[in-house]
């Protein structure tokens, strides 16, 4: 179990430090510093042993959180664990900066008591902790004395996730599906690896005790479904089965009932009340890609390179693309940069050895093209220069995955208001995750 | 000039250097220096040219961005150009990230140094100065090839300013240093030599680090120096402290330089002219008397310098140890550091009076402070201070005061570190051995060892006390008893079990007649701790028993229920299993006539040198232990077989066998034909062997007869004959048995013998696997003209070749004309399935039908002169391929089949054969000699080999196959 969690700032000091168990000593504390922040060499492990004691660590902007631990235990769990806590601790005070940390001391040991009890996580749902962890800007939403007292049994309940009595005078649902695309592809345009990763975010402001079913064209279900009624015509299979997806594999939260899931595969859940990931997933098969880049690269002689590279937008042109960037990395040896485009603008950063071309809107099927002379400065050193892979990072208003929400229905059998009643709102966003043309 | 004041700010430096320190994290700092970098590449690119402040700011930076860790791959030009500014501030900063930043690059390196030629004939001493500085800094060879015959002009011209000389003198050892082969002094020596007379004297403390170091290569060229040195060291000892002013160091007249000489002394035998010696026995009596005075500060500073001075003084005593008188004063002062309160001043006192106790006229002296010394070894708080006292206590010992001391160090061992145990162990085993007045205490002492630190008595120190029990009747007794009482103890270490059973087993008779250590009760002793021991020890243990057998018949039955328990009769280690199962045997079936012949008490070994000496020296380096060794220094004093041997006495008849000659005649390693047993039954052997031919079946391979590679690739065809067909063929000229062919699936023997022009050849085909070959076919075939030389005949063989099984096949040989090829044999079977298809060449070769012939000298040489001709006459110089050996070449020369000829040649280290080759047709007469030059330095031995016969052929033939074989 988790034997004590510190959290750092850049220069290594320690902002938090509370230990959980006593196998932990200060020292530890000192070894994180000298052995991971300020190792000679970079360290990219995020576990390291150090004198048979595992430092578990993850880096939010220029803030380093370790758990630590003498014992072998789940390092998925730790980070699960790790993870949550940036979240929890971002919604209490937004971004996780030093300032943040320093101005939010009392808070964060407060948390800390609170989702680990002996190095064992407890709740670390954000909605059922701002019910009693109330500091600064976060008032209780809910001051009676009668709902405090619920607490107790709310959170060792079954349903610790969501209290009873919440009453909303409009119902409302918000869904987002939020997925990042990734792609790495040959100059050929050959995909080399291509994969979406996404979530499904719900905000839920609904009374009482709802119980919900979320439907999705997964492929699975859809056949489940398909075998299943017997009056569906085979039009009706086709179709379905077009557009159906097919999901690598997909995580829930802890609402959605597993067992319903792996028996019926239907997605039913008693929501929390406020703002929860639902599930994560992962495809990799049909990706609708949004955006092809083509790139020409020509060294003339030793001091002379001529770049130009064309983006093309492949979905319908209806939609609007927002927040293009192009990133084309320079050689180490640049001494200038001529740079023309059609759109947009366009700057050699020399900061980071790459020309960044910015297009704010692109609609769908339309194509824009950039080049760059690049003047070389002749270095004595005999290394080529390694070419890396061209960039890209834009958003687009559609899943790339091709995942369809096909519905959200609300159940609420003890309160007088049906499905129909419930104010649904479904927004799709597609990011670009790591999305490479190599050059 | 603006650019002056310009240039002492650099303010573009400083922001970016405060820019970077500021920044809050690593890809910060990174996107600061790639901006900058780009800046700079933008600004080196520009048309225009820099001026010099630019190009030295941007040089800065660049430097200061690579000592930050980040790779930089220009700018190296603009440091160059730099070199050629005329301003100091510009020169200086090109030649730091010169000395810095440069690599052995071909085209700048030629103007680099260009411009160091430049600055050095520059007569500036700033700019020559900076220019020495770089040459030293870079110190590659290169640097060495261009400027090595320059410095030493610079060093002894006399218009040369002092602060050149010295960075002159000091570069010339940096280069000396690192190529020592082209710093050549010839012509300067005497001149620097008189550099100690220079009246600058920072330019002495550089001169003469670089006589120190030229002078140990080569002594006599330098030898001038002695006198020089002393006269200078003699001045400056006298002189007051305020004569030297800036070279005074708190009140110490230039403590460096007078350390550097003194060490440089060091390098010289005591100097032979009286005056010189005079004066120089004056100034180190003069040194030690400082050291009696009182300090003139209290500064520490002030005793630091005063302390080195002395220390290097008295070491400097102690390398001449000559002087009574002085070594004696010595002594008396590092005594007094004994109880000084510095910690390093006890700790150099005990590593000086180390050496002092090796010295004859100080060795009573230092054994005055044997009080002190062991206080210091057990009072002591740091540990290498108690670790030079132990070394102390163990170099002043001697035969009066070995008991106390060992004494000494035995109650310490129980404190000691874990660190210095061992060494302890090793020093005590071999003092109490040293001095061992009566040998009863010797055992006590060793014994006392074991029980205290059983854990770092290693194996030597055991097997060295049974060598001496074993070896001295009068203490075998005393050594059964006390060993008895020892093992009384509830629990005692392995290594006594160890100790306690080989005595016990070769004289526990001599207590038995106690009823306390009656045989049972001395059994039963034993076997109490059989259990918790390790499988060494109960091989040992087992022994042991079996030597009860024979000492106490009456122990026999006991014992062997005792070994057929099944514990012992199916233990799982197989070593164990077979000495229960042996000795119960031999003791069940033996008559106790053969027991108590094979069961015998070991024989004395034989003396040589303590192993534990050789470990102690092993253990702390070439050198380190110089002191000790006054007896023979014989090397290679391993213990293992004598250990060993008592180990297996049931074996010590067979003991190791030395390989004669012949068996290298089969090759020069552990020869394959020998090495048939197979590893797993010879355990008891490889305890005898150790070493001895227990990988012989890998050996095949390792001879590098065949890699094991997998057969070739199948076909009907006959395959072409294996690469390695031709080594194979060599292998055999001077031997007719051993193993031609092996792999994974199958082996060949080889068995062959001649007479006049026949021979007959037995081989062997055995089916390593167990699946049966099918369809095993083969075939003797004579490639070009040899069918007309050579007529072969051989019978079929069994077309089935069962696994594990072996068929022979003969080959009738009748030599019709001399041959230069091998005939070829075609090997073909299925295995699984797959064909396999294998061509070897038969070893037959012409010198087998040699019939040797003999004959006296006169009649050597008179047919030798009649085979003048030219083309009579092969001849072939060759390096020896393994060292020259007269037994081994001996051998092989009879294998060839000649007759080795002993007293013919004048020069008895020349060997001479003399054969006749029968053919069918002719015979030809063949003569041989061979003439090794075996004074030469091993690897650069070379061997003439000339023969001669009635046929051009033939010798030329026979020359090449015997030039093969050394």
């Amino acid at each position: 179990m988790i034997g004590g969690l510190f959290i750092y700032n850049h220069k290594g000091e320690v902002l938090i430090s509370r230990v959980y168990r006593d196998d932990i000593g200060r020292n530890a504390v000192d070894a994180f510093r000298v052995n991971v922040i300020h190792a000679r060499q970079q360290v990219r492990s995020p576990v390291n042993n150090i004198a048979r004691t595992s430092f578990f660590h993850v880096k939010r902007s220029n803030i380093w959180l370790a758990a630590v631990t003498k014992q072998n235990v789940n390092a998925a769990m730790v980070f699960e664990f790790l993870y949550k806590m940036c979240d929890v601790m971002t919604a209490y005070f937004g971004k996780i900066s030093e300032e943040n940390i320093k101005n939010n001391f009392v808070l964060i040991y407060e948390l800390l008591d609170e989702i680990l009890d002996f190095g064992y996580p407890q709740n670390s749902e954000t909605g059922a902790l701002k019910t009693f962890i109330t500091q600064q800007g976060i008032k209780s939403q809910h001051h009676t004395k009668e709902e405090q007292s619920q607490i107790t049994s709310q959170v060792t309940g079954q349903i610790g996730w969501r209290r009873e009595g919440i009453k909303y005078r409009r119902n409302e649902l918000f869904l987002d599906v939020l997925e990042s695309v990734n792609l790495l592809m040959s100059p050929q345009g050959q995909v080399l690896s291509a994969h979406v990763s996404g979530r499904v975010v719900m905000k839920s402001y609904l009374s009482g005790m709802p119980e919900c079913k979320f439907g999705m064209n997964d492929k699975i279900i859809i056949d489940k479904q398909g075998k299943g009624g017997t009056t569906t015509t085979d039009e009706a299979g086709k179709s379905s089965g077009k557009q159906a997806i097919a999901i690598d594999d997909c995580t829930f939260h802890q609402c959605v009932r597993l067992s319903k899931f792996d028996t019926e595969r239907s997605i039913s859940f008693i929501p929390p009340d406020g703002e929860y990931e639902l599930m994560r997933y992962r495809t990799t098969k049909d990706i609708i890609l949004p955006f092809r880049v083509i790139p020409l690269v020509r060294e003339v002689g030793r001091t002379k390179l001529e770049v130009k590279v064309v983006i093309k937008s492949n979905f319908k042109p209806s939609l609007l693309a927002q927040k293009i960037e192009v990133r084309i990395p320079t050689p180490l040896n640049t001494s200038g940069v001529q740079v023309i485009c059609m759109k947009g603008k366009a700057k050699y950063k020399a900061s980071e050895n790459a020309i960044v071309w910015k297009i704010k809107r692109m609609a769908g099927m339309k194509e824009s093209q950039i080049s760059a002379e690049i003047e070389l400065l002749p270095t004595n050193d005999k290394k080529k220069w390694a070419r890396p892979p061209i960039s890209m990072n834009f958003e687009v208003p559609f899943a790339p995955s091709g995942l369809k929400v096909r519905y959200l229905k609300v159940f609420e059998p003890k309160l007088n208001y049906s499905d129909h009643d419930v104010i649904k709102w479904v927004r799709y966003i597609g990011r670009s995750g790591i999305y490479e043309t190599r050059c | 000039m603006p650019a002056v004041s310009k240039g002492d700010g650099m303010r573009g430096l400083a922001v970016f250097i405060s820019d970077i320190r500021n920044c809050k994290s690593k890809e910060a700092e990174i996107k600061r220096i790639n901006k900058e970098l780009a800046n700079i590449r933008s600004k080196f690119k520009g048309d225009k040219a820099l001026d010099g402040y630019s190009k030295k700011k941007y040089v800065c930076k660049l430097l200061f961005i690579f000592l930050l860790g980040h790779d930089i791959d220009f700018g190296h030009m603009e440091a160059v150009n730099l070199l050629s500014s005329n301003k100091y501030t510009e020169k200086q900063i090109g030649y730091l990230f010169i000395s810095v930043l440069v690599n052995s690059n071909s085209e700048l390196i030629r103007l680099i140094n260009n411009a160091i030629k430049n600055d050095l004939s520059s007569r500036n001493p700033t700019f020559m100065c900076l220019a020495l500085h770089c040459i030293a800094n870079v110190g590659s060879r290169e640097m060495a090839e261009a400027f090595a015959g320059e410095i030493p002009r610079i060093l002894v011209a006399g218009d040369t300013m002092d602060s050149v000389k010295q960075s002159a003198a000091l570069c010339l050892l940096r280069l000396y240093k690192t190529c020592p082969d082209l710093v050549l002094m010839g012509e300067w020596t005497s001149r620097v030599v008189h550099l100690l007379n220079d009246q600058h004297m920072g330019v002495v403390t550089a001169a003469i680090s670089l006589i120190t170091c030229l002078s140990q290569k080569n002594p006599d060229e330098f030898k001038t120096c002695v006198s020089l040195a002393v006269s200078r060291l003699s001045r400056i000892v006298s002189s007051a402290s305020t004569d030297l002013q800036d070279y005074t160091y708190y009140f110490v007249p230039a403590p460096w330089l007078s350390c550097k000489l003194l060490r440089l002394l060091q390098c010289y035998p005591p100097p032979e002219d009286g005056a010189v010696k005079g004066r120089l026995v004056e100034c180190l009596e003069t040194i030690l008397n400082k050291a009696q005075e009182p300090p003139k500060s209290k500064k520490v500073q002030h005793s630091n310098a005063k302390n080195a001075i002395l220390f290097e003084a008295i070491a400097l005593i102690i390398h001449y140890d000559s002087e009574p008188n002085l070594l004696v004063r010595a002594c008396n002062q590092l005594g007094q550091f004994l109880q000084h309160r510095e910690t390093n001043l006890r700790y150099l006192a005990l590593e000086s009076m180390c050496t002092l106790a090796s010295s004859e006229f100080s060795h009573e002296a230092v054994k005055t402070h044997i009080e002190t010394v062991i206080n210091a070894l057990k009072t002591e708080r740091d540990v290498s201070v108690r670790q030079r006292a132990a070394d102390l206590l163990y170099a002043m010992c001697d035969r009066s005061n070995a008991k106390q001391i060992v004494a000494e160090m035995l109650s310490y061992l129980e404190t000691a570190d874990y660190s210095i145990r061992e060494e302890m162990v090793l020093k005590v085993a071999i003092l109490a051995e040293k001095y061992a007045v009566d040998y009863s205490w010797y055992v006590d002492t060793i014994l006392n060892l074991i029980r205290i630190a059983g854990d770092y008595v290693s194996e030597e120190v055991w097997y060295r006390v049974i060598q001496i029990v074993i070896n001295r009747d009068d203490v075998q007794g005393y050594a059964a008893k006390t060993v008895f009482e020892a093992l009384q103890a509830p629990a005692c270490h392995e290594n006594m079990v160890k100790v306690g059973g080989y005595i016990l087993g070769e004289f526990g008779n001599l207590i038995a007649g106690d009823p306390r250590s009656s045989p049972l009760v001395q059994f039963n002793l034993l076997h109490s701790k059989f259990h918790l021991c390790s499988v060494p020890t109960r091989a040992l243990l087992l022994s042991a028993y079996i030597k009860f057998i024979n000492l106490f018949p009456e122990t026999k039955s006991t014992i062997q229920e005792v070994l057929r328990c099944d514990s012992q009769i199916r233990n799982s280690d197989v070593e164990l299993q077979q000495r229960a199962v042996e000795y119960l045997k031999l003791s069940s079936i033996a008559s106790t006539d053969v027991l108590a012949t094979v069961l015998e008490e070991m024989p004395p070994f034989p003396e040589r040198e303590s192993s534990i000496l050789a470990k102690l020296k092993k253990k702390k380096g070439p050198g380190a232990v110089s002191v000790e060794l006054e007896d023979g220094k014989r090397e290679g004093g391993e213990l293992n077989g004598g250990g060993e041997r008592g180990d297996t006495p049931a074996m010590s008849a067979s003991n190791a066998s030395t390989p004669s000659p012949s068996a290298d005649l089969l090759g020069l390693r552990p020869a394959p034909a020998v090495g048939s047993a197979p590893p797993s039954v010879g355990s008891l052997l490889v305890d005898v062997f150790s070493e001895g031919p227990a990988a012989a079946s890998a050996g095949v391979n390792d001879d590098g007869f065949l890699s094991s590679a997998p057969p070739p690739a199948a076909s009907e065809e006959p395959a072409p004959p294996l690469p390695e067909a031709e080594d194979l063929l060599n292998k055999f000229v001077c031997k007719n048995n051993g193993v031609l062919f092996e792999n994974q699936l199958l082996q060949i023997g080889i068995k062959s013998e001649y007479r006049q022009n026949l021979g007959r050849m037995y081989l062997f085909y055995g089916n390593k696997t167990s699946v049966q070959f099918v369809s095993f076919s083969t075939a003797v075939s004579c490639p070009g003209e040899l069918p007309t030389q050579l007529n072969l005949q051989t019978k079929t063989v069994e077309p089935l070749i069962e696994g594990g099984a072996q068929v022979q096949q003969v080959v009738n040989i009748e030599c019709l004309t001399d041959f230069i090829d091998a005939p070829l044999l075609n090997i073909k079977f299925r295995y699984g399935g797959a064909l396999q298809n294998i061509t070897l060449k038969l070893p037959v070769t012409i010198n087998k039908f040699f019939q040797p012939t003999e004959m006296v000298s006169q009649e050597f040489f008179q047919r030798w002169k009649q085979l003048s001709q030219p083309q009579q006459e092969a001849q072939k110089i060759f390096k020896s391929g393994h060292g020259i050996d007269t037994e081994v070449v001996k051998a092989k020369l009879l294998g060839l089949g000649t007759a080795l000829l002993e007293n013919v040649d004048p020069n008895p280290e020349n060997f001479v054969c003399a054969g006749v080759i029968q053919t069918k047709g002719q015979q030809v007469g063949c003569l041989l000699r061979l003439e090794p030059n075996a004074q030469a330095q091993p690897g650069e031995q070379m061997y003439r080999l000339t023969l001669r016969s009635s046929k051009d052929t033939v010798s030329k033939r026979i020359c090449d196959l015997l030039s093969e074989q050394f």
